[in-house]
């Protein structure tokens, strides 16, 4: 009889962050249990104790090489709120706006042509040499170009209105510090449309092959769950900036509503396991079995009640079409939800620059000081949450942030072990293209591992193979 | 005796430019008139010259002297922005740097600081030839419109000429000896002394870098129209010469 077996996939690559799988095989080779676990470092918080309030929009950035921007806006949000201002003025609230859909953008389009793409276009059993971008490229020169360019044009787009391409400082409490020159806007308005016409077929390419492996994505990673982002507050359309909390179940039904992001604490809980340092959330009123859920781009498409722009609401309910208006449960539709938030960013940045607002010179506003303050954005990987007190000399006392990938832990765990389960069960030899498998599946959620750490700066991923007697079988390291 | 000033004045040369003087100019200020820029951080336009930093050392009569303090002398050939010179400026930037804590890019001050832009002018390029003190300072937010941050305090002493000479006060003083000696307040925190967010010992001009911060109006101009991303510190100085 074959020993049992423990397998560890330890780092996933082309994430980015660092975490690790670990799958313990059974005595017949069997998956007993797949984890993915990340070291969740709370420095951070404790490093944010003490500073000022108008420097924690800058500082947080800090947080995360990848993602700086949602950082960014998140703190501001929650400063403008400390700050005792509700409404920021057009020009500020436009040109914050810009910044995050040019970040969005950037972003989405790095991540589904340089991390996914490989995977998609070559299979994720193709030998490792093959699955990275520099192979894409050769294969589909015109689609390299057009992934430079688009993620050139976002990163553009954050550089006017930060004034820098990463760690800006555009954002401060209470509005901005800068507007649009009309020069700069000229400049944008002057590729849109190329921009508009390459995030169409990038939605189509994601579409078709969606459509094309209908099997693959119906049973890759796809299971059930509850759904959470912010909506518009007037409609429930798709806004990426502002809104508050809508949840639903896999089915549909509502399970909150229009509910103020003030009141995220009442909403979800931050559940603690042994096994892992990152949190747990879950739906307050389901319980920690039932009330895990998702976030990120699906789970946007599954709440959005429409889009308000009109080619992504097209796309948008192309999607919803596949599931009959239900939400989206398969992990793989997730680089297509993604591909139509581009195009979204895309029509939203080209509403924006034929905007006069941009122009305006009133950036500030003040207000009447608070003790404590919440900012929530939808940031490219899903919902992210910031939240602190500030004391009345300015100096923050309490800080606690909820991540998307901290989101998405449940979420995570189960594509891992649904794949793990799927693909390697059984088997008398464990290969590379199998492991690769378990990472295509966390890859699907494109978590900030860097984020959801807290560490300052990137981390690999290791995936690990154990046997039932906790021998590692294989281990795989890998940075981006 | 006529005593005119015409009588007075003479030449000498900084790095073979000819500069113009009177009696008891310092080679400092001959050389801001002519438009020679001579590296500098501890002394400030309307402030007493205090000589501390030595930033401004400069060769004259094959002597190293601080050109914030010593008097111009006709004839004299001093040298500046020599190699040498530079290198040891260079030196003593490094080394304030690794004495306090410097996050440049969560710094308030950044485009704005002279410590940042003498690392740039100076073109230090890297910042671990010496061991990071990491000092354990603090941050002062007790005032409610100023805080001070001594993480970044390079002790030049300017916000105690402003405050003693031009504010009538004494906020801050001088503590502890040798390179032990620290800017503190006179009082047990800043809240507890008389500054106030309009003295000139407070104004943005007078401390070089990012301690002494006006409250919520932290990164408020953008990048790009900071001090000095116009230009190199000592450009406007430079450009009375163009
Ligand atoms: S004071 Fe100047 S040198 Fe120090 S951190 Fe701030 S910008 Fe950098
Ligand atoms: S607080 Fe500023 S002005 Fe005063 S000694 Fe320190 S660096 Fe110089
Ligand atoms: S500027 Fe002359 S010694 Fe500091
Ligand atoms: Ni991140």
């Amino acid at each position: 009889m074959a020993e049992p077996r423990l397998i560890e996939i330890s780092p996933v690559t082309r994430v980015e962050g660092h975490g690790k799988v670990t799958i313990h095989l059974d005595a017949d080779n069997n998956v007993d249990e797949a984890r993915l676990h990340i070291v969740e470092f709370r420095g951070f918080e404790r490093f944010i104790r003490g500073r000022l309030m108008w420097e924690v929009p800058v500082i947080v950035q800090r947080l995360c090489g990848i993602c700086p921007v949602s950082h960014h806006l998140a703190a501001a949000k929650a400063m403008d709120m400390i700050a005792g201002v509700d409404t920021l003025t057009p020009t500020a609230e436009k040109m914050r706006r810009l910044m995050h859909y040019g970040q969005v953008m950037q972003s989405h389009v790095l991540h589904f042509f340089h991390l996914a793409a490989p995977d998609l276009l070559f299979g994720f059993g193709a030998p490792a040499e093959k699955r990275n971008i520099f192979e894409v490229i050769k294969e589909n020169p015109e689609l390299g170009k057009r992934a430079i360019l688009m993620r050139k044009y976002g990163q553009e787009i954050i550089e006017a209105t930060a004034g820098k391409k990463i760690h800006g400082t555009g954002a401060i409490p209470g509005g901005i510090n800068r507007n649009l020159p009309i020069e700069r806007r000229d400049h944008f308005l002057s590729n849109i449309d190329e921009m508009i016409d390459w995030s169409r077929d990038a939605v189509k390419l994601a579409r078709d092959y969606t459509l094309e492996h209908e099997d693959l994505v119906a049973e890759f990673g796809s299971f059930p769950s509850n759904y959470m982002s912010l909506v518009r507050e007037s409609d429930g359309a798709l806004d990426l900036y502002h809104g508050n909390l809508r949840a639903l179940s896999s089915t549909g039904d509502m399970i909150f509503d229009q509910v103020p992001y003030t009141q995220y604490h009442e909403k979800i809980v931050e559940d603690v396991r042994s096994w892992s340092y990152m949190k747990f959330p879950f739906i307050t009123e389901l319980g920690p079995d039932a009330g895990w859920y998702r976030v990120g781009p699906l789970a946007r498409m599954n709440t959005a009640s429409f889009i308000d722009t009109p080619l992504a609401a097209e796309a948008h309910k192309e999607l919803k079409a596949v599931t009959g208006g239900s939400p989206n449960n398969s992990t793989l539709a997730n680089h297509w939800a993604r591909m139509i938030e581009v195009l979204h960013c895309v029509e939203k940045i080209r509403e924006l620059l034929n905007d006069p607002d941009l122009q305006g010179t009133d950036l500030v506003e003040t207000g009447d000081r608070r003790e404590e303050g919440i900012g929530v954005i939808e940031a490219p990987r899903g919902n992210l949450i910031h939240h602190y007190k500030v004391d009345e000399h300015d100096q923050v006392t309490y800080c606690n942030l909820i991540v998307s990938t901290t989101h998405n832990n449940e979420g995570m765990n189960r594509a891992v072990k649904d794949v793990a389960v799927k693909h390697l069960s059984g088997k008398e030899q464990i290969t590379e293209g199998m492991l690769n498998h378990v990472e295509v599946a966390i890859r699907a959620y494109d978590p900030c591992l860097s984020c959801a750490t807290h560490a300052l700066g990137q981390m690999p991923l290791q995936v690990e193979l154990f046997d039932a007697h906790g021998g590692m079988i294989d281990s795989r390291t890998q940075c981006v | 005796m006529s005593g005119t000033k015409r009588e007075t004045g003479f030449t000498f040369t900084i790095d073979g430019v000819e500069v113009k003087a009177t009696a008891g100019m310092t080679i400092m200020e001959a050389a801001d008139e002519a438009g020679v820029y001579i590296p500098r951080l501890c002394d400030h336009e309307g402030l007493r010259h205090q000589g501390s930093c030595r930033v401004c050392t400069v060769k004259a009569g094959g002597r190293s002297v601080a050109a914030c303090t010593q008097p111009a002398a006709p004839g004299q050939s001093v040298e500046n922005e020599t190699p040498h010179l530079t290198k040891m400026r260079r030196d003593l930037v490094e080394m304030l740097f690794h004495e306090g804590n410097h996050l440049c890019p969560i710094c308030e001050a950044s485009g704005n600081c002279e410590l940042q832009a003498m690392a740039y002018r100076l073109d230090m390029t890297e910042a671990t030839r010496f061991p990071y003190l990491e000092p354990c300072r603090s941050l002062d937010a007790s005032h409610p419109d100023i805080a001070l941050d001594t993480n970044r305090c390079i002790s030049c002493g300017r916000c105690i000429r402003a405050s003693q000479d031009v504010d009538g006060k004494g906020v801050f003083g001088y503590v502890g000896r040798g390179i032990h000696r620290r800017v503190a307040v006179n009082g047990e925190n800043l809240a507890d002394t008389d500054a106030e967010a309009t003295d000139h010992a407070i104004s943005r001009e007078v401390c070089p870098v990012g301690c002494i911060i006006r409250k919520r109006v932290g990164f408020a101009v953008p990048i790009g129209e900071r001090e000095f991303d116009h230009g190199l510190i000592g450009h406007e100085i430079e450009e009375k010469r163009k």
